[in-house]
């Protein structure tokens, strides 16, 4: 199957070359950085993580999203997903990819890396984050290639697979659960020390990976022949609305919990993300405007699905430009908002701001442009597949 | 413990309590902790009901902060933060984002934010007050820690990292709620203005913080910081699980307060205000 990579249309190859170009700016930058040190980040002793963790912990849920095309699929038998289901596994594959290299990316060390193997610490969150992202890596892998191959054959998968595609269901809900609980269990910060965390992040993974994919299949849907159908975006967006409505509340709740009780360590990082933070004198507010625009964007997205749903029109577009709305929002909730806010202020109540510098920037461009590189070729290979079946 | 410890540990707090102080306070936790074959039940054994704070059982290092001294003599405190980056190799950086950071100076409104009272005393107003890591007896930095690179010492209680192990995923940073920690950021080396060749230099991309001086304290030696308050009694360092010893003396005579007790990380380091 892999050699369908090697035959495309023009558009095809410009798209590869583009995010080739991407690559290798991050890879130079990342040299770059691994000859200097992270003191060639925007990061401080007092925002100690940056935007690797955050674009980590967003792809995190990006990769659990595929879970709302195999659940219907498999668990429910809903045949409408049948051509699109091996989309969610394949962006769950390219997504977990550039989650190890986020991590790899944001260690000091990084060829220590191993030490979380050689000396397992299971009361570490990181530790069981690792198990939980190769596992769901390998399954995917696995469970994608298996079924994929037996599609082309036109045969029914082993059904040994089907064991592996159940346990990857639970598999998706733990990265994500696991990931919410690296931040959440921490008790100096009072951004992250709710309880709320692990479902907000579930909610917003499975508002995310879904936007995800249904831009790319009407990206597909222009340039690769491939129309996942209609059923099948309608469902999507079904999807995508109801995670997008359920992680509005959830983070309304906060909003709620913060000013109603007005503890100042619950306000605090939401001060400092919506309206700016004051603190001896000087307002501290460089992500107002990213919070605010999401806000707009989230809303506006979920205002079109509402449109669409109620008139009981479908617009290919009108999709299009929600999922992108919803899916820009969210990245700037959870990949950008929640990791930096969350410093702010810093354990000793002093503020310090981050912001990212053009290497940094250039390294998370070049991991997001791998990533999309793998998710062409996965895709390439899966509609390759369908194309041929039709033939 | 077994018993020619127990016998040592008074010995040892017999001897502070005589006066004869430093050396004899220093002894206790240095050859006799470190030549025990039985480590100490002390950490996670404590068990602790209802939120009730336990005192674990073996030596637990601690200290006390005296700000009223510091109040007194303010250089005393600049000494001690000079010494201990003298001691230990710790750069210095122009700026902000890439401090490195043992022992420092920050205002009572920073170092107890959850205790910060609108009429505060002239000293919690005005004096600089000394910030160190806390050693905790339930440290939130070493469960975090995915490769054990910082941990807890059986010996004495004493968080400390190992620079060797450490991959620089500054999850501890994220997790200490207290911000003790810092990261090497780049190579600190050309930033060291004197060397002192017998602690180690650190490479960039781990973490480091305070070790309350165990490299000091197993030669017989007290931390750097409270000998360079020449025992004025600012800084009072001891094992806080014997109740002869002289920390606890000064904890039993004056109210003290914590950083952040409310994070159930059960800090090992006391102030006086």
């Amino acid at each position: 199957m892999i050699e369908k990579v090697l035959k495309g249309k023009s558009t095809y190859w410009t798209w590869l070359a583009v995010l080739g170009t991407f690559i290798a700016i991050g890879a130079i930058c990342y040299i770059r950085q691994y000859k200097f040190g992270l003191g060639l980040t925007g990061m401080s002793r007092d925002v100690s993580w940056g935007l690797y963790i955050s674009q980590f912990t967003f792809l995190v849920g990006v990769a659990a999203g595929g879970l709302m095309l195999v659940l219907p699929y498999y668990v429910h038998d809903y045949k409408a997903f049948g051509r699109i289901t091996i989309l969610g596994e394949f962006l769950a594959i390219s997504a977990l990819i550039m989650c190890l290299m986020f991590i790899m990316a944001d260690l000091g060390q990084p060829l220590r890396g191993l030490n979380v193997i050689f000396f397992a610490t299971p009361h570490s969150m990181l530790f069981w984050d690792m198990c939980v992202l190769w596992g769901y890596l390998i399954l995917n892998c696995l469970c994608g290639w298996v079924i994929l191959t037996a599609e082309r054959k036109q045969v029914h998968p082993p059904k040994w697979i089907y064991i592996f595609v159940y346990i990857s269901i639970p598999f998706a809900v733990s990265i994500h659960t696991v990931t919410a609980m690296l931040y959440c269990g921490l008790p100096g910060r009072h951004f992250w020390l709710s309880a709320i965390i692990a479902p907000r992040f579930l909610a917003s993974a499975f508002a995310a990976g879904p936007s995800l994919i249904v831009l790319a299949c009407l990206v597909m849907r222009r340039f690769a022949n491939f129309d996942a159908g209609k059923e099948a975006i309608q469902k999507l967006t079904t999807i995508i609305m109801y995670a997008a409505i359920i992680n509005t509340f959830f983070f309304l709740l906060e909003f709620f919990v913060g000013y109603y009780s007005e503890m100042p360590g619950h306000i605090h990082s939401l001060e400092y993300l919506f309206f700016g933070l004051e603190h001896d004198g000087h307002v501290y507010n460089n992500l107002v405007p990213f919070m605010w625009t999401a806000t707009a964007f989230s809303f506006t997205g979920l205002g079109i699905l509402f449109y669409m749903k109620i008139a009981k029109v479908f617009d290919y577009r009108l999709v299009g430009i929600a999922a992108a709305l919803i899916f820009f929002s969210l990245w700037a909730d959870k990949g950008l908002g929640f990791v930096f806010g969350g410093f702010v202020p810093n354990p000793l109540n002093e503020v310090m701001e981050y912001i990212p510098t053009a290497n940094e920037i250039g390294i998370t461009l070049g991991i997001w442009a791998t990533g999309f590189f793998i998710l062409t070729l996965l895709y390439k290979i899966a509609v390759g597949v369908e194309h041929e079946i039709e033939a | 413990m077994d018993n020619t410890r127990r016998k040592f540990l008074k010995i040892a707090g017999a001897a502070a309590l005589a006066g004869i102080g430093a050396p004899a306070l220093v002894k206790l936790n240095s050859t006799a902790a470190f030549a025990s074959s039985e480590p100490a039940a002390g950490h996670g054994s404590a068990a602790g009901g209802h939120g009730e704070v336990v005192a674990a059982t073996g030596v637990r290092l601690g200290m006390v902060v005296d700000m009223r001294k510091f109040a007194e003599t303010p250089e005393m405190l600049d000494a001690a933060i000079a010494a201990c980056y003298k001691v230990h190799n710790i750069p210095h950086f122009p700026d902000r984002k890439n401090e490195i950071k043992w022992i420092w100076k920050a205002p009572y409104a920073n170092v107890f934010p959850e205790q910060e009272v609108l009429h505060k005393s002239e000293m919690a107003k005005s004096k600089p007050f000394a910030v160190l890591c806390n050693h905790c007896d339930n440290p939130s930095c070493v469960k975090a820690c995915p490769t054990k690179a910082t941990f807890v010492q059986p010996e004495n209680g004493i968080v400390a990292m190992d620079f060797h192990r450490c991959i620089g995923c500054r999850f501890c940073m994220a997790a200490c709620p207290y911000g003790a920690r810092s990261f090497n950021w780049q190579d600190p080396r050309p930033f060291i203005t004197s060397y002192n060749p017998d602690f180690p230099t650190r490479m960039r991309g781990v973490v480091e913080k305070c070790n309350f001086c165990g490299e000091r304290l197993a030669l017989g030696l007290e931390p750097a910081c409270v000998e360079a308050c020449q025992g004025s009694g600012a800084m009072v360092f001891g094992d806080l699980n014997d109740p002869d010893s002289e920390i606890r003396k000064v904890l039993d005579k004056e109210f003290t307060i914590q950083r952040n007790p409310a994070a159930g990380t059960r800090p090992s380091v006391y102030y006086i205000v």
